[in-house]
């Protein structure tokens, strides 16, 4: 079979009734994917098309007529220059600046730290805490913010003995703004790490076991193993979860906006910049500033996706 | 998140060491048990502490519905109350709005459901027609696929309101499902299934014996793709059930809300969270909130259980490149 039928030359040299096949063939493989490829242009590239068009053209300008569709007026980048000096729009994208610190190094530290225990220990207890680990992951979205909504509430928390260290003694001071980053970072950490740990403790588990042996024979301790054989060897593991929790984390939403609910309005409605795009377009009805911020995020998004796909060597296509 | 994060481990060329490492283990716990016992005495004491962190909070919430408010903030955090309050917090909590939660539950079950058919009715096919056949973009379609899988999926959730908004949509079970049914990672998990379990051979021989193009997917390929079909359904059954920000965005009408939105609307509309003001006047305090909670991750729950070793083998060695 190999790479012939991409072109049709090769093909009809087979001499077989071939080249109505082949052809054919071209044609199911369009029609394998048609579905999906409808989805993909409604509902990716659509809409990304639509957020761009409203981010540059402005809604209360003279429509222009091109031809048999009227548009809005072109508004350059102004959407953009007028959202990025809006009040909450530089404190919105600081917010998330703090809370990606805090979670990538502590997403980072924590999951090889745990990965590489659950590596070096008790082989027949591994599966067992990896699965524990994993579990929180079912309460992901909604769930967990309304679980940590309760951990964080000194009255009835389990961990109100790490509370009271703390010094917290109500809802409003955990809840307190400068806490927030810490707070998401936690969360996140809670409902996606241990996905993490399992990719990771996969990737741990294909170094082989005559690399590891070498180490040890030339007299490296668990620590030096862990450090200079183990870590090296899954470098591009870790660079990619970075990367896609970078990208997931600039989106912040769930989060800010459950905890305002649960704090009765102590954190802010456009606290993330995900959150000012929506207050935005259902609270101003402005949907082309809504649509300028939303296309800064998805360049984030984009960017993020392209450097991974195209610069790191994790996916080869074919 | 869950999707993103299981798959890398399935695209790495040598993804199927971990049921090879079975080979060597009692060297490996000869090597273990000749260590001090103090240290895997420590290592236990820091995976129980890890355990710990994880596992409390999901204990909690199951406890908690069996408690009263009171109890909850003058009893131990992790004592159990008694199966009586449990009912009785159920009670409540159906009670809420004409068992608005219900219909809550009827509405994720209904949006997720259409959604994972959907999805699987799109990304099987494609990873089929992406892997085994030939055509003119291809590539191109599979590197956007990629991109599209790895950005955020909440990149694309304004943008989709603003498009439901122009075409009338929002509101409308459609705004959802119809996102949902866009699943590239269920493409791409079919693709690299298609491309590393089934032989060219197999198909080629499918076709000399007289096969349509979709008579060999649908007689030879699909029959053996059962595996990656469930994977794929199980992972757009976990980010649908469990995804908020889509139909916040895409509901204003609370009868319509899938169950995440649905909490959301129970802690602004009874304000637990703050007993002083609302205990007096709403039924519905931390313990049904917790109730609520219950009900909503159950299912995910649930699948997670029974099939976790199913999904680990899966993530860890299910699909390898020849």
């Amino acid at each position: 079979m190999s790479g012939t039928t991409s072109l049709p030359v090769p093909v009809r040299t087979q001499g077989r009734a071939g080249s109505g096949r082949a052809g054919g063939r071209h044609r199911a493989g369009y029609a394998f994917v048609a579905l999906y490829l409808v989805l993909l242009l409604l509902f990716g590239v659509l809409p990304s098309v639509y957020a761009v068009y409203l981010s540059f053209t402005k809604a209360a300008g003279k429509r222009v007529s091109l031809g048999p569709i009227t548009v809005a007026q072109w508004a350059g980048l102004s959407n953009f220059f007028a959202t990025g000096r809006d009040f909450r729009f530089l404190p919105a994208f600081e917010h998330i600046g703090v809370y990606l610190t805090i979670w990538l190094v502590v997403l980072v530290v924590l999951v090889l730290a745990l990965a590489l225990l659950l590596h070096g220990g008790v082989r027949r207890a591994v599966p067992f805490f990896r699965f524990l680990f994993y579990l929180p992951g079912a309460l992901a979205g909604s769930a967990s913010v309304l679980v940590w909504a309760f951990m964080l509430d000194p009255d009835i928390s389990p961990w109100h003995f790490v509370l009271s260290l703390l010094h917290y003694s109500s809802m409003p001071q955990t809840l307190a703004p400068g806490h927030l980053p810490a707070i998401f970072a936690l969360i996140a950490f809670w409902t996606g790490a241990g996905g993490w740990i399992v990719v990771m403790n996969g990737a741990l588990n294909n170094i082989s076991d005559e690399v590891i042996d070498s180490a040890k024979i030339d007299g490296a301790d668990a620590w030096q193993l862990a450090v200079r054989i183990k870590l090296p060897l899954i470098k591009r593991w870790v660079i990619f979860m970075v990367i896609l929790a970078f990208a997931a984390g600039t989106q912040l939403f769930v989060e800010p906006q459950l905890l305002s609910a649960a704090s009765l309005g102590m954190v802010s409605p456009s606290w993330s910049p995900n959150q000012l795009a929506y207050y935005l377009a259902t609270q101003n009805g402005n949907f082309n500033y809504a649509a300028a911020i939303s296309v800064d995020l998805l360049i984030v998004g984009l960017m993020a996706a392209t450097l991974l796909v195209f610069r790191s060597k994790m996916f080869q296509i074919d | 998140m869950a999707h993103v994060t299981a798959q890398p481990t399935r695209r790495q060329p040598a993804a199927r060491a971990p049921l090879a490492v079975a080979a060597g283990p009692t060297r490996r716990r000869r090597r273990l048990l000749s260590r001090s016992v103090g240290v895997r005495l420590a290592w236990f004491i820091v995976m129980l502490a890890f355990t710990a962190f994880f596992i409390v909070p999901v204990i909690w919430v199951f406890i908690a519905p069996t408690k009263t408010d009171h109890q909850l903030i003058y009893w131990n955090p992790l004592a159990f109350g008694s199966f009586h309050t449990f009912l009785r917090t159920w009670d409540e909590i159906y009670a809420f709005q004409a068992h608005e939660l219900l219909v809550w539950l009827w509405n994720s079950a209904r949006y997720s459901v259409g959604g994972v058919l959907l999805a699987l009715g799109c990304a099987v096919p494609a990873g089929y027609g992406l892997a085994l056949t030939e055509f003119i973009g291809r590539r191109v379609l599979l590197s956007i696929t990629l991109i599209v899988m790895i950005m955020p999926a909440s990149a694309l959730v304004l943008p989709l309101f603003l498009e439901m908004n122009l075409l009338h949509l929002s509101n409308s079970a459609w705004s959802v499902v119809f996102p949902f049914g866009f699943f590239p990672f269920g493409v791409y998990l079919s693709y690299i299934f298609f491309s590393s379990t089934i032989p060219k051979e197999l198909l080629a021989a499918a076709r000399v014996d007289g096969c349509s193009e979709w008579g060999v997917f649908r007689h030879v390929a699909l029959p053996l793709a059962r595996p990656v079909v469930a994977l794929v359904g199980f992972f757009a059954f976990v980010s649908d059930w469990t995804n908020f920000f889509l139909p916040f965005v895409m509901f204003y009408t609370d009868r319509q809300y899938p169950l995440p939105v649905g909490l959301d609307y129970l802690i602004s509309s009874t304000s637990a969270f703050n007993p002083v003001t609302s205990a007096a006047n709403s039924p519905v305090v931390r313990p049904e909130l917790a109730m609520a909670t219950l009900v909503a991750i159950a299912p995910v729950f649930i699948v997670f259980l029974f099939a976790q070793r199913a999904l680990v083998t899966g993530m860890l060695a299910g699909a390898t490149k020849e």
